[in-house]
Order: structure tokens, then C-alpha cells, then sequence
């Protein structure tokens, strides 16, 4: 019985009319969504997904180093905070720069990917769990450096962080001030919404073409099997700093959206604690998918907002609220981290190749070798 | 220059406690290739349960302060060994064969839990260790010591070289080292992995445990959270050693101590007041770094090939 | 073939997170009138629940929840219309960027007023949300300048500044504590380096001598490495701009290693636990608080018998939480209209005696007549020291 219901799904999968309409229909929720949830739930939730946008961005990018490279990253955060202080610092009262947009984002992504180097280059040589903890320190080292860089010569102004920050304008549209089109209000946070999305859309592109690509495979390939790969002819070398500096670009991107977002930003937001997040959402959802890599960071981060009712809930049921929910958010966090890791590993919507490492399935096999019979008729 | 002796003995305790908690970490490391990152909050426990013990114990004024001391001492440890055992079979004997980054994910998850449970069952205020121990201070070389940091040093080093004769000169640890080098053959020679790699939870617990009441008790608090900075420098003191050598811990350990002692007093004078204090974790990882990129299996570590 | 399947799970993953995110919905059936026909009137309040600094933050929920107790049971009428407060305390976790988000939600709640954030480093951002809503908001703990510096009209704050804290520190490090040689320590937050910074500034203007800056971070517990540095530049008075739960191993430590150096804070430090957690070490230490001692205050005494009563110990900043809210009503009542728009003009104007002494806000938002008053701690208890108004000592 099963099988018929999973052969018509497989059908229904590569049915180029379902998978268009499918799409459309993705695109009228994406397009309606701040409207639908602002109405619903209020505005904060808007603002919510919107950092929920921007930790998608992240999560593709570290989806990059980890799940494609397979280089484990714990300081992936420290290039999010580069390209959020090059925002502020080229966009606020601060040094009295105000350069637009466009021409700061993409410095960001270059400076962040030239960090990414700098951590990638001598890091070469070391098996993955030195990798991890000399990633980590170079994320702490950032962090100190932007704590500390206010004495002798005020660079990041310190602790105190660069408050007003320009909001984001495109062509003389700030995005900071509610607008009006067609009758429709639009307040800041919902337009924020509408490039967030065009931007995570593009990164979202990027990393599919990425991935079926020459390097995508290079970088599979020296995740697997290093040694291998280099007796292939891959510059294991070139592959792995491309990888760095690709994920870091992403994040100089996202970092100097959120400083635009914000207006104000701090050493705070960028600890190690961010980079074990973003970790865990690529994680969670499914490394090396793109598409569980972005339901891990959605749920992660949206999740902790819904907890907040947990509180209401406990009123409902026993007239008073036993434990705080924020109390238990972390908590909540940590176990379905335990959970999901033992009883699926593969992460959510795992990739392909994942779940095939993961459970000697024999569906998942003659189902991938039924396609191929599939394709060629 | 008084105070340069003062700094090394400042990074001797530190080193020693840091040694404690960072031989937890390269044993399990060496057995299961495995981070364990809820070590730290292991650590944590233990003091926050002696100081429990303590709490209940002492206003009766029935208990005396000796007997409450061992009681305290002893409940940690019975509880954080119970705790790593739990771990152990709960979250990472599902994950023997996965992936090393599914098991450190599920580290890091177990870490966040017991940071949690924690704050739920002691709240979020510092608790302070109950002031039992009278502090007799000493004076050498201009530097000042007190009676307390020569028992964590003491202790600390009888504790090292009880392990390391436990590890080398014992059937267990012949099993250990056994079980560490290849699982399989060591099954094949008649050693039980499972109960060789509980035995090895137990103990980093136990040494865990009693760093965990060191730290309460020098720096009078304990804390939900203490045990999360604490983890992180105990393991780059590890990895510096040479991360599954258990000597390398220890040196590692007390290396780290000292360095960041002082590099935190020294670091003004040595860049021309250019950068300062602030910058003394900087300065550790710096010096972690440098010696990973020279020598990347840590000191004392051995040149291993790249395993694909 | 591997785009089109990662679309169609794309779409799913989208209506899933739609689904847990409207799982989550609030009733919306906010009423706008009581039974007795008063009309609702929402104040936020946002102060860290939990974390580290959650005593601090329940203090002052409760000193806002006394205040808008005893309002709703005085009876307000604004405009000829009664009406009844409502306190909608959100946590804000002491983290920037979860105070813009809580800051957010009140604002589409709609609150009129807002009391709070706590911590400098939160109410700094959060401002520019209230700010561009209009809505006005009162900080009673918030010291750092660039809260009021930042121009936004709806921002005030009923406690010193860390400018006029820091001077008056230094000023008496220097004069009264017999400090020609100083070392200072921060905590690299943006309060401690602030109030740091003005140290400095100040014990240089008196001629002190700074022969030690050194730093640490808010999660450290080991400060044996500095305090030696600092030993050895052998100073009379060791300044530390952070919290308690810092300050009181540092102030152990200094003990075990023998620094003789008399110990001074601000703020942060003056607080029960302090010496809780210090113990037999605090003695001695100085810190210094802005406003008057509790029993110096106008309505001190009064105050902290009913907020006892209720709440147990005072912790730091309840008192100025109550006239926090005390100065939003009176502006109200001035108004005669909860309106932001309305009453945010009379704010400037309101003048009268508070629990902390007298209440009025200068051009930028800045409290009038502030007061730091020092402490120091004897036979284990905060004993007044002296109290500066305005740079001019008060006898005790």
C-alpha cells in the first residue's frame, strides 16, 4: 500500500505542473505573509520573521562551510559581526559616514570573506575538532577585539556599541519609516520584510547552483574523503578557503542588514552562543539541504517566541503560571536537540546522501534507481 | 618582579583546577573521539550540589565542620558520577556510530539542559559557599598564598598522579588505553567496551566534581552558568596538550593557568600599553592557536595521520 | 530534479513554521473597558526576569506594580473619565536585541507609557522604537549619558547619570577616600565602562593619579591575574564600574592577596548581595548610589515598610520606579488625557516630591537635582556616608 503512495508522491515530485503551482502558491503566502501575520499575531511577530530572515541567511552560510565542506565552524558569528560594524561604522553619526547602501553590502561581503580567509589559512592543516575549537577562539578574538577597539584609537567605540545607525534606503526610500502604497500602509518592519526576502531568495539560489556545481562537488568530495580528493587533482587547498570565504560572505551580508534593521548594535549580539545557534539550525534541520537548513532556522528561532504563550497556557490550566516559560525556552531548546539528534540524525529533511548514510534503508535505494529508470523514458 | 611570583602562583591554581576538569574531557575524547561538551556543566554541578549539602548540614551546628566537609565532598561526587553515567547512556551510547558532528551537536544540547535544570532547581542568584574554611594566608617571595590555594594545588597534583597510575599501572586502565587505541580488537581481547567507557565517564565526573567544590569554594559562589567558561578553557587547555593524552591534560592545564595569568598582568607592558588587560582571553587563544598551527596534534600529542 | 523536490519541501517548511507560528496565538479579545466602565489604560514595563540580574529586574516590577496598585486604588479620572492601570511587564533579558523585540510588542500592544529597561545597554535601542511610536519613556535605572544624549524627546529617566555618578566618585576618591594613587577596573559593559570612564575623568580633575586601568569581563570570576598587576602599582583605592556578582569575589580576592587598597563601586555594587556574597571581605568597601539613602528619601520609610510588606527586601531601584510611574500619572493627570501625544508635552513640566526626593526632568530627560549618596559597608551592613546634591555635600 505504501509503495503506491510513494510512488505517486515521487511522481508528484517531479511533475513540473505541481511543482509550478506549488511554487506560485509559495509565492502568494511569501508575498501576503507580513500582512496575514501582522493582522493575527502583531507587528513584533513581523519583526520577528524578519530576524527570522536574516538567521536564514546565516544558516545557508554556514550550511556552506559545514554541510557542504564538512569544516566545522564555531565561530562562524565573527564574520556576521564584521559585516554588521562595516555597516555601522560607513553608515551612522559615529565617524559621520553615511554611505548607501549598496555600496556598503557588498564591501561587507568582501571584507567578511577576507576574514574568512584569514581564519581558513592556517587552519588548513588541522583535523576537524582542533578545527572547531580554533574557529571558536578566532570568534571570541573578534568579539574581544570589537569589546576592546575604543582605546587608544576609537575604531568600534567599545562596549558602549554604534547607535544610530542610518536605516536602510534604497534610492531615496528609507526603509526605516512607514510608507503608504496604493492605500496599503506599509510600516518599516514590513518592508524590511520584502528585501530581507529578496536577498535570502538570491542567497537561496546561489547555494542550489552552488551545490551542483564543479566546486559543490569538489567540496562534497574533501568532506568525504580528503585524501581522495586531492589524489583527484582538487586543490584541497583553494576548495577549503573558497568554502570560508563563501559562508563568511553570506554573513557579511546578513550582518550589515541586521545593523541597518536594528540601528544599533553591540559586542553582545555577536557571542558564541549565536554561532552554536546557527550551528544547531543547520544541524536541526538537515545539513547540506538547503531546504532543512531553512526550516531549522525558522523553527529555532520562531519557536522561542511561541513559547512565551507556554505561560498563558499554564494560566488556562491551573489558574497561575508554575514556571516561567522563558525559564523553560532554553531548556525546551537543549532536550529537542538531544531528541532530534538521537532519533534523527540526519537532521529533519535530511539531504539525499545524508539519509543514506544514516539508515541502510533499502526503499530509499531502489527508490533513487527508480527515478533514474523514470528519467529515461 | 614580586608580583611575577605572585602571577605564577595565581596560574598555578588556576592551572590546577583547569588540569582537573580537562583530564574529564581527554579521557572520554580518547575512548570515544567525542567532545564532551556538558563536561563543564558536570563541573558545575558538583559545586552547586556541595554547597546544597552544606546548606543543609551546617545551621543545625549538630554536624561537625569536618564531617559536613566529607559529607558535602562525597554527595558531589556520588551525584556527578551518577550524572555522567546518566549522559553517557542517555545521549551518546545511542550516537556510538554516528557521525562526530551529530554526537557533539547532542553535546552541546546535553549542556544546555543541565544549564537549565539548573537554574530551574537552584534559581538564578549566586549562591555562596558557605564560609567554613578559615583562610590562614602566607607570605614568601612577596607573593601571598593561602592555606586554600595550596589544598587545590595539592590535592589537584595527588589527584593527577592517581589517575595517571590508575591509568597506566592498573587493569582498568589497561583497558582504557586498550579501548582507546582500537574498540574492536579491545572486544576481541576480553575487554567489555560499554563498561570500560562507563568506568571512564565516572571517573572525569568524579574529578569533575571535585574541581566543580574547588572553584565554588575559592571564589566563595557558584553559579548556573560558571561551568560553561570554565568547560570552554579546560578543553583548549586539553586540545594543547594534546587532546586523549592524559599527561597532555594535566600539562596543558596547568600551561593554560599560567599563561593567562600572566598574560593578563603582562600583556600592558609587553605591547607598549597599546593593548591592555581586556585582552587576556585573546591572548590565551592566541597562544592555543600558535601552538595548534605548529604543532597541530597539541604538545604532548601524537602525530596522527589524517584519519579520512 | 533536486531543485523542484527542494521547492516543494521549501513550501512546506514555509507552511510549517506558518503553522507553529499561528499555534502560538493570543486571545484577542483585548477588553477595552472594566465591568464599572473605567477605561484600560496599558503601561509596559521591561526589565530583565530572568538571568543574572532577575532580582534586580522583579524589583522593579514590583515597585511599578505598588505604584499602579495604589493608583487604581486612589481612583484616577483623566478628562472626566475614570480609569484603570494595567502594568504589562515583558522580560528583556538584559540583551539588546530581544529589548527591541519586547520594545515592539508593547508598542503594538499599544501601551501608553513605558517604565523601564533596566540596563543601559537595552533601554538604548529599545528607545528608538518608543521614540518613533511617540511613546514616552521613563528609565529608572538606566545611567549611561547616551540615553539622554541621543535627543529623542520621549526618554527620560528618573535616576542620576552615570556623568554626574562618575564626578562625584571621583571627586570624593580623590578628597574624602585619600586616593593619590588609583586603580580602576571595568567590566567592558557598557555601564561599567561608562561610569569607569568618568571616574577617570573625574579623579584626573582632582589630581589623583591614575596608576592602573585594567579590565575585565561580566562573566569572569578569577580576577587574582589583575589584582596582582594592580598590587604591584600599589595604589590606595581600587575603583571597580561593574555588578555585584563581580564585585564580590574581586573584593575576596583583593583580601587573600593581600592588596591593601580600600575598595570603591557604584551603583551596581551597592546592593544586599553584595555583602551576601562577600561576606567577612566587603567590610570597608564603598560604593555609592544615586539618590538618597532609603531613610534620607522624603517617602523613604513609608515606602520601604509598604513595599516590604508586600514584596520583601528592596533591592536597588524600586523607589525610583515608583516615581517613575508616579511622574507618568502625574502627566497624565496634568494632561488630563492618556494620550502619548498629550501627556508627553507635560512631562518637562511636572515638578513634585517624590520617594526619591524631588522629581522633574531637565531639557534632555535627565532627572533635576540629582543626588548620589555614598555608602560603606560596617560590621556587615550599607551605612550612609554622605549624600551630594548637585556637587554640593549634604551633612548627614
Amino acid at each position: 500500500m505504501t509503495t503506491v503512495w510513494r510512488r505517486r508522491w515521487h511522481q508528484l515530485k517531479n511533475d513540473r505542473r505541481a511543482a509550478l503551482a506549488a511554487f506560485m502558491v509559495m509565492g502568494i503566502v511569501l508575498a501576503l505573509l507580513p500582512f496575514v501575520t501582522g493582522e493575527l499575531l502583531g507587528r513584533s511577530w513581523v519583526r520577528i520573521i524578519d530576524f527570522a530572515l536574516l538567521y536564514i541567511m546565516l544558516a545557508l552560510g554556514l550550511n556552506i562551510v559545514v554541510g557542504y565542506a564538512g569544516l566545522l565552524d564555531l565561530g562562524y558569528i565573527a564574520f556576521y559581526a564584521v559585516g554588521a560594524y562595516l555597516y555601522a561604522l560607513l553608515a551612522s553619526p559615529h565617524f559621520g559616514l553615511h554611505w548607501p547602501v549598496w555600496a556598503i553590502l557588498p564591501m561587507g561581503a568582501m571584507v567578511a570573506a577576507g576574514f574568512g580567509v584569514l581564519l581558513g589559512a592556517p587552519t588548513l592543516k588541522l583535523r576537524g575538532d582542533y578545527l572547531a575549537i580554533v574557529t571558536l577562539g578566532f570568534g571570541e578574538i573578534v568579539r574581544i577585539f570589537l569589546t576592546n577597539l575604543n582605546a587608544p584609537v576609537n575604531i568600534t567605540n567599545g562596549p558602549q556599541g554604534v547607535s544610530l545607525i542610518d536605516p536602510i534606503s534604497i534610492g531615496g526610500f528609507s526603509l526605516g519609516e512607514t510608507h503608504s502604497l496604493l492605500g496599503v500602509t506599509l510600516p518599516s518592519t514590513y518592508t524590511y520584510y520584502y528585501l530581507f526576502l529578496v536577498l535570502t531568495l538570491a542567497i537561496v539560489f546561489i547555494s542550489i547552483r552552488l551545490q551542483d556545481s564543479r566546486i559543490g562537488r569538489a567540496w562534497v568530495a574533501i568532506r568525504e574523503d580528503e585524501v581522495a580528493a586531492a589524489a583527484m587533482g582538487i586543490n584541497t587547498r583553494n576548495v577549503k578557503l573558497l568554502a570560508f570565504a563563501m559562508g563568511a560572505s553570506f554573513a557579511g551580508v546578513s550582518g550589515g542588514l541586521f545593523a541597518g534593521f536594528q540601528g544599533f548594535i553591540s559586542p553582545e549580539s555577536f557571542t558564541l552562543f549565536e554561532s552554536v545557534i546557527v550551528l544547531c539550525m543547520i544541524v536541526l534541520g538537515g545539513m547540506g539541504n538547503i531546504a532543512g537548513v531553512v526550516l531549522g532556522a525558522l523553527l529555532i528561532t520562531v519557536f522561542p517566541e511561541a513559547l512565551r504563550y507556554l505561560g498563558e497556557l499554564q494560566q488556562l490550566l491551573f489558574g497561575r503560571v508554575l514556571v516561567d516559560p522563558n525559564d523553560l525556552r532554553l531548556l525546551v531548546f537543549g532536550l529537542a536537540l538531544v531528541v532530534v539528534m538521537i532519533f534523527r540524525p540526519a537532521g529533519l529533511l535530511p539531504s539525499v546522501r545524508r539519509r543514506r548514510e544514516f539508515s541502510a534503508d533499502e526503499s530509499v535505494l531502489t527508490q533513487e534507481q527508480a527515478s533514474l529508470y523514470d528519467a529515461r523514458r | 618582579m614580586d608580583i611575577f611570583l605572585q602571577q605564577i602562583v595565581n596560574g598555578l591554581v588556576l592551572g590546577s583546577i583547569y588540569a582537573l576538569i580537562a583530564l574529564g574531557y581527554t579521557m572520554v575524547y580518547g575512548i570515544l573521539e567525542l567532545i564532551n561538551f556538558a563536561h563543564g556543566e558536570v563541573t558545575m554541578v558538583g559545586g552547586m550540589v556541595c554547597i546544597a549539602i552544606l546548606q543543609v548540614l551546617l545551621p543545625a551546628g549538630s554536624v561537625p565542620v569536618v564531617v559536613a566537609i566529607a559529607l558535602g565532598v562525597g554527595g558531589a561526587m556520588l551525584v556527578c558520577m551518577l550524572l555522567g553515567l546518566a549522559i553517557e547512556r542517555v545521549a551518546y551510547r545511542p550516537l556510538r556510530r554516528a557521525p562526530r558532528l551529530t554526537a557533539l551537536i547532542t553535546a552541546i544540547g546535553v549542556s544546555i539542559v543541565l544549564q537549565n535544570s539548573a537554574m530551574l532547581i537552584w534559581g538564578k542568584q549566586y549562591v555562596s559557599f558557605p564560609e567554613v574554611i578559615e583562610i590562614q594566608r602566607y607570605e614568601f617571595g612577596g607573593a601571598h598564598i593561602t592555606n586554600l590555594q595550596i589544598t587545590i594545588v595539592l590535592l589537584a597534583l595527588l589527584l593527577m598522579i592517581a589517575l595517571l597510575m590508575l591509568v597506566y599501572r592498573t587493569r582498568l586502565g589497561r583497558a582504557m588505553r586498550a579501548t582507546a587505541q582500537s574498540p574492536d580488537l579491545a572486544a576481541l581481547m576480553g575487554v567489555n567496551p560499554n563498561s570500560v567507557i562507563a568506568a571512564t565517564f565516572i571517573i572525569g565526573a568524579a574529578l569533575a566534581a571535585v574541581a566543580g567544590i574547588m572553584v565554588s569554594a575559592y571564589y566563595g559562589l557558584a553559579h548556573y552558568y560558571m561551568g560553561f567558561l570554565l568547560g570552554l578553557k579546560a578543553f583548549s587547555a586539553a586540545v594543547l596538550g594534546g587532546i586523549g593524552n592524559v599527561a597532555g591534560a594535566m600539562l596543558g592545564g596547568i600551561l593554560l593557568g599560567i599563561v593567562e595569568s600572566l598574560g593578563a598582568g603582562y600583556i600592558g607592558p609587553l605591547t607598549g600599553g597599546f593593548l591592555g588587560s581586556n585582552y587576556q582571553d585573546v591572548f590565551a587563544f592566541f597562544v592555543l592557536i600558535l601552538v595548534l598551527v605548529f604543532r597541530p596534534s597539541g604538545l604532548l600529542g601524537e602525530r596522527v595521520g589524517e584519519r579520512a | 530534479m533536486h531543485s523542484q523536490r527542494n521547492l516543494v519541501w521549501f513550501s512546506v517548511a514555509v507552511l510549517l513554521s506558518a503553522v507553529l507560528a499561528f499555534s502560538g496565538c493570543s486571545r484577542k479579545d483585548q477588553a477595552e473597558n472594566t465591568a464599572d466602565g473605567a477605561l484600560i489604560i496599558k503601561i509596559g514595563q521591561v526589565s530583565p526576569l530572568t538571568g543574572p540580574q532577575a532580582h534586580l529586574g522583579r524589583d522593579n516590577d514590583n515597585g511599578a506594580r505598588l505604584a499602579i496598585d495604589e493608583a487604581n486604588v486612589r481612583g484616577v479620572t483623566l478628562g472626566g473619565q475614570k480609569v484603570k492601570f494595567v502594568l504589562l511587564s515583558e522580560d528583556d533579558q538584559a540583551d539588546p536585541k530581544t529589548a527591541t523585540i519586547v520594545a515592539q510588542k508593547l508598542v503594538d500592544a499599544q501601551v501608553k507609557g513605558v517604565i523601564g529597561h533596566l540596563n543601559s545597554g537595552t533601554s538604548i535601542p529599545a528607545s528608538k522604537i518608543y521614540y518613533d511610536a511617540g511613546i514616552p519613556q521613563i528609565s529608572p535605572s538606566a545611567t549611561a549619558i547616551k540615553y539622554t544624549d541621543q535627543g529623542f524627546k520621549t526618554a527620560f529617566r528618573t535616576m542620576t547619570n552615570d556623568r554626574q555618578q562618575g564626578r562625584v566618585l571621583g571627586e570624593f576618591l580623590v578628597k574624602k577616600m585619600g586616593g593619590k594613587r588609583v586603580a580602576i577596573i571595568d567590566d567592558r559593559t557598557a555601564y561599567g565602562q561608562g561610569l569607569a570612564d568618568e571616574v577617570e575623568k573625574a579623579v584626573k580633575a582632582s589630581g589623583g593619579e591614575l596608576v592602573a586601568r585594567e579590565y575585565t569581563s561580566d562573566k569572569v570570576m578569577d580576577f587574582s591575574a589583575i589584582l596582582t598587576s594592580i598590587k604591584g602599582k600599589n595604589p590606595d583605592v581600587v575603583f571597580f564600574g561593574g555588578m555585584d556578582p563581580q564585585g564580590a569575589p574581586m573584593a575576596k580576592q583583593m583580601q587573600s592577596l593581600g592588596l591593601k587598597a580600600k575598595f570603591l563601586g557604584g551603583d551596581g555594587l551597592q546592593t544586599p548581595e553584595f555583602l551576601k556574597l562577600a561576606g567577612a571581605a566587603a567590610e570597608g568597601a564603598t560604593a555609592s548610589s544615586p539618590g538618597l539613602p532609603i531613610d534620607g528619601m522624603p517617602g523613604g520609610k513609608a515606602f520601604r515598610d509598604k513595599f516590604t510588606a508586600k514584596y520583601g527586601v528592596i533591592q536597588n531601584y524600586a523607589p525610583y520606579v515608583y516615581d517613575a510611574v508616579t511622574a507618568m500619572i502625574t502627566a497624565m493627570e496634568k494632561a488630563g488625557s492618556a494620550e502619548p501625544a498629550k501627556y508627553l508635552a507635560e512631562l518637562p513640566n511636572i515638578h513634585f516630591t517624590g520617594v526619591t526626593g524631588e522629581i522633574g526632568f531637565d531639557a534632555k530627560g535627565d532627572v533635576l537635582g540629582g543626588a548620589i549618596t555614598l555608602y560603606r559597608v560596617k560590621a556587615g551592613k550599607w551605612e550612609v556616608m554622605e549624600t551630594v546634591v548637585s556637587g554640593t555635600p549634604l551633612k548627614k
